[in-house]
Formats: structure tokens, C-alpha cells, sequence
């Protein structure tokens, strides 16, 4: 474990790694609260991709930035790791945010579980996902190359729900553009970032 | 690509070395064309499915798990089998191509997802296994109901979800309560799934791929019937 800041007055040096995808989250709020004492350095998005990778990847990053701070945070979900996350997070002695991935953190766990039995067919974009739809979602899985690919991908859900974490009327019409290329119905739910707020502030 | 190459022209070595070029690329027409002209030739529908399609696949999962392919080039690559699976499907029974066993598959309940299981379903027939596929998001019952219906040598469970896995476990239990464990072989797979939680649910094995999938069942199914398949499957 890290050693503690002497000084009580001062909070503590806090190292946070996270998952690029929600950097710009963090300097928000980092903006917001004055939150000096954090410092972020992420991880690529497209880990998301290969998530048996992310746990070592973590890690690797906590080793190499932690010299000089008192904790170490995470922003990571679960994120597909099947718990191998949590073992190495014990095994380095940083804490993460509650939640099986970004939605359920962004929401809160009682509304996504609602959420998702209201119907677990669901396809969900953050205000990251809707910003980078195109080469995330349409180039990353293909769907340039090869359009006849959509049913495969997307022909088991009903609906796209948007969780929208700052609102904003430009990312709306995005979502609302990507809901229509995936030729699904658009949900919208604002989720504010009071869930990642909470986590950095009482960690 | 073959877009201005005569298939018809190649011998039955080349045509089946294009054909494997035409799966990698994902080439469905070619595909089917290049099953047909084999067919036509006189080939064994179980000859053309492992010679061209079967085989074709097995480069094609390896450059996958090489990361020389990505997901969007597999998908063509599998739509391009199913193609030409699809025309020897029929054929495949009349000739009585040899059958290993019977597996069912679904993902658990809550999930919706499938890309990995119509893999392995696809590459599980391939291997000549007759595969029931339940389809997506199954309560308990339904597999209980489709172990029942089919008698399986297979139960085969998917999930992409870390919150949708634990379910493997309520259907294994469920099996060991109604005392039926032990007369299936149960594969697990999925992207958040590993070797420890397929032995702490009590699966019989973990399977990180379609083409591992296949070499599993076929070992198990090899155990089972004791040496006499196991000299008919290698």
C-alpha cells in the first residue's frame, strides 16, 4: 500500500488510471471540484476489444506511475475481465469504482439492473461512444467494409439507449443519427457523472 | 480474388487452395460455386466440407488468434462456410457422413449476444456434429426442455457478459438437482469467461474458441466412446 500523506489538511495524492474513454469525464470534474490532488493517466479504449488484456495492462500502469502518490484509483468496470481485474487491483492495492462496466457505473447499479430486465436487449452509447460512433462502431466492427455485416451485429437488440453523461445538443443528434444506422429506436437517459463524482470524492 | 478466374478451369488442387483463398477473403459466391463444381466433379459432400470449407476455417482461426484477422473478416469468412454448408447440409445426411455426436447450444438468459456461438455452432458442424441451437437469452427450462427433446452428448452455454455468466452456474445446478450432470458433457465459452470459472461452476471445460471448442468436444466425445472414435476422429 502506498504510504499516507502526513499532512492531514492535504488530501492525498491520488493517482487515478482509467480507461480513455472517460478522461474527458474526469477533467471535468476535476475542473469542477478543484481536485488538484488527482492526477489521471488512461488506458486505450480499444482495450475493450481484447478485455482479457486490460487486467495486466493496469497493472503495468500502476507499477510504472504510482511512485510519488499516496493511492491509487481506478475507473475500470469489471469491463469482461471476469474478475481478473478485481485480482490484480488487490494484488497492487488500488481500489476501483463499483460496477460491471461504464453504463452500470454511469446510471447507478439499481437503474441499469432496471434497465436491463426492462429489456436486456439493449445496446447502449455514452457521450465517448456517440463521439467516436463512426470509428468505433462503424469502422471498428467493419461496417464500412462490409454493411451486410449489421444484422450480425446488431440483429439481436431492440432498441439503443443513450446514456448521456453531459447533455448536449450536438451529441443528441449524433445519437440520434447512430440509432437510425443501426436502424434501432433511441432511448435517452441522462445519467449526469454524479457516479464517478461520488467514487473520487469519498474513495 | 477469383472475381475473373474461371474456377471451372483449376484442378481439384488448386480449385480447393482457391477456395481457401475465397473463405479468407470472405468470397460467398465463390464459395458456393467452388462447392458446386466439386460436387459436380463427383467429390464426397463430406470430402468437400472438410477438404475445402473445414480447412479453409482452420487459417482463417488462426490468423484470428494471431491478430491477423479481426472479427469483421472472420464474420465474412463464416458467412461464406455457412454458404456453402448450406448446400452440403442435405448431401452431408443422404451420404451418411460420419456423425460424432449432438450438442445443443444457447446463450444464458439476459444475453442477447451470439457472434461466438454461431461460430462455434458453424465450426461444430463442420467437425460433423449434429448442433441443436437454442438461440439467445434461455432460462434454465429451456435447456432442461432441450436436453430432454434431443438427448444431447453436448451441452454447450455462451455468454459475453460478466453479469449474464453466473446463469451457467443456476443451469448446472440445475442439472445436478434433477440428477443428470453426469450424463452430459457441458462447454462454456464466451469473452469474460476463463479456465477457473468453468471449474468453479462445474463445467467440464472452458472453451476460448470456436476451434478449440471443437477439438474439446471431440476429446471428450473420444473419452466417452472409448478408443474406437477416437481412431475414427483423428
Amino acid at each position: 500500500m502506498a504510504a499516507m500523506s502526513t499532512s492531514f489538511a492535504e488530501p492525498p495524492r491520488t493517482l487515478v488510471i482509467a480507461c480513455g474513454a472517460l478522461a474527458r469525464e474526469f477533467l471535468f470534474l476535476k475542473e469542477r471540484n478543484g481536485w488538484d490532488h488527482m492526477t489521471i493517466t488512461c488506458l486505450p479504449a480499444k482495450l475493450h476489444n481484447r478485455p482479457q488484456l486490460i487486467p495486466e495492462a493496469v497493472r503495468e500502469k500502476i507499477r510504472e506511475m504510482r511512485a510519488g502518490y499516496d493511492r491509487v484509483l481506478c475507473l475500470y468496470g469489471d469491463c469482461g475481465t471476469g474478475g481478473l481485474l478485481d485480482q490484480v487491483l488487490a494484488e497492487e492495492g488500488a481500489e476501483r469504482i463499483a460496477g460491471a462496466h461504464c453504463y452500470e457505473f454511469f446510471l447507478g447499479s439499481p437503474e441499469f439492473e432496471a434497465l436491463n430486465d426492462e429489456d436486456p436487449a439493449t445496446f447502449y452509447l455514452t457521450d465517448y461512444l456517440v463521439r467516436h460512433f463512426e470509428t468505433l462502431i462503424i469502422k471498428g466492427l467493419g461496417l464500412d467494409r462490409y454493411p451486410q455485416l449489421l444484422e450480425t451485429y446488431f440483429g439481436n437488440y431492440n432498441r439503443v439507449v443513450f446514456l448521456s453523461q453531459i447533455p448536449d445538443p450536438v451529441l443528441l443528434k449524433k445519437a440520434e443519427e447512430a440509432a437510425r444506422r443501426l436502424g434501432l429506436p433511441l432511448v435517452v437517459r441522462e445519467t449526469g457523472l454524479g457516479g464517478i463524482e461520488t467514487f473520487l470524492a469519498t474513495a | 480474388m477469383s472475381n475473373e478466374l474461371d474456377l471451372n478451369s483449376l484442378s481439384d488442387e488448386e480449385l480447393i487452395e482457391q477456395m481457401h483463398d475465397d473463405l479468407y477473403d470472405g468470397l460467398k459466391d465463390e464459395i458456393e460455386e467452388g462447392v458446386r463444381i466439386l460436387l459436380q466433379r463427383g467429390w464426397q459432400p463430406y470430402d468437400v466440407l472438410t477438404k475445402s470449407l473445414v480447412a479453409g476455417m482452420k487459417i482463417v482461426g488462426e490468423d484470428f488468434r494471431d491478430g491477423i484477422l479481426f472479427v469483421p473478416e472472420v464474420l465474412m469468412s463464416a458467412n461464406a462456410m455457412k454458404a456453402g454448408m448450406a448446400i452440403l447440409r442435405p448431401l452431408l445426411a443422404e451420404t451418411g457422413a460420419p456423425k460424432i455426436g449432438k450438442m445443443i447450444i444457447g446463450t444464458v438468459k439476459g444475453d442477447i449476444h451470439d457472434i461466438g456461438k454461431n461460430l462455434v455452432t458453424m465450426m461444430m458442424e463442420g467437425a460433423g456434429f449434429e448442433v441443436i441451437d437454442i438461440g439467445i437469452n434461455n432460462p434454465v427450462e429451456n435447456y432442461l426442455a432441450a436436453i430432454e427433446e434431443h438427448q444431447p452428448d453436448i451441452v454447450g452455454m455462451s455468454a459475453l457478459l460478466t453479469t449474464t455468466m453466473p446463469y451457467m452456474k443456476v443451469v448446472i445446478d440445475a442439472m445436478k438437482e434433477k440428477g443428470i450432470r453426469n450424463d452430459y458433457i457441458v462447454l462454456v465459452g464466451g469473452a469474460p469467461l476463463n479456465e477457473a470459472f468453468a471449474e468453479s461452476i462445474g463445467a467440464d471445460a472452458y472453451c476460448r474458441d470456436a476451434a478449440v471448442a471443437v477439438e474439446t468436444a471431440k476429446a471428450f466425445m473420444a473419452r466417452r466412446q472409448g478408443s474406437a472414435l477416437a481412431q475414427r476422429v483423428a
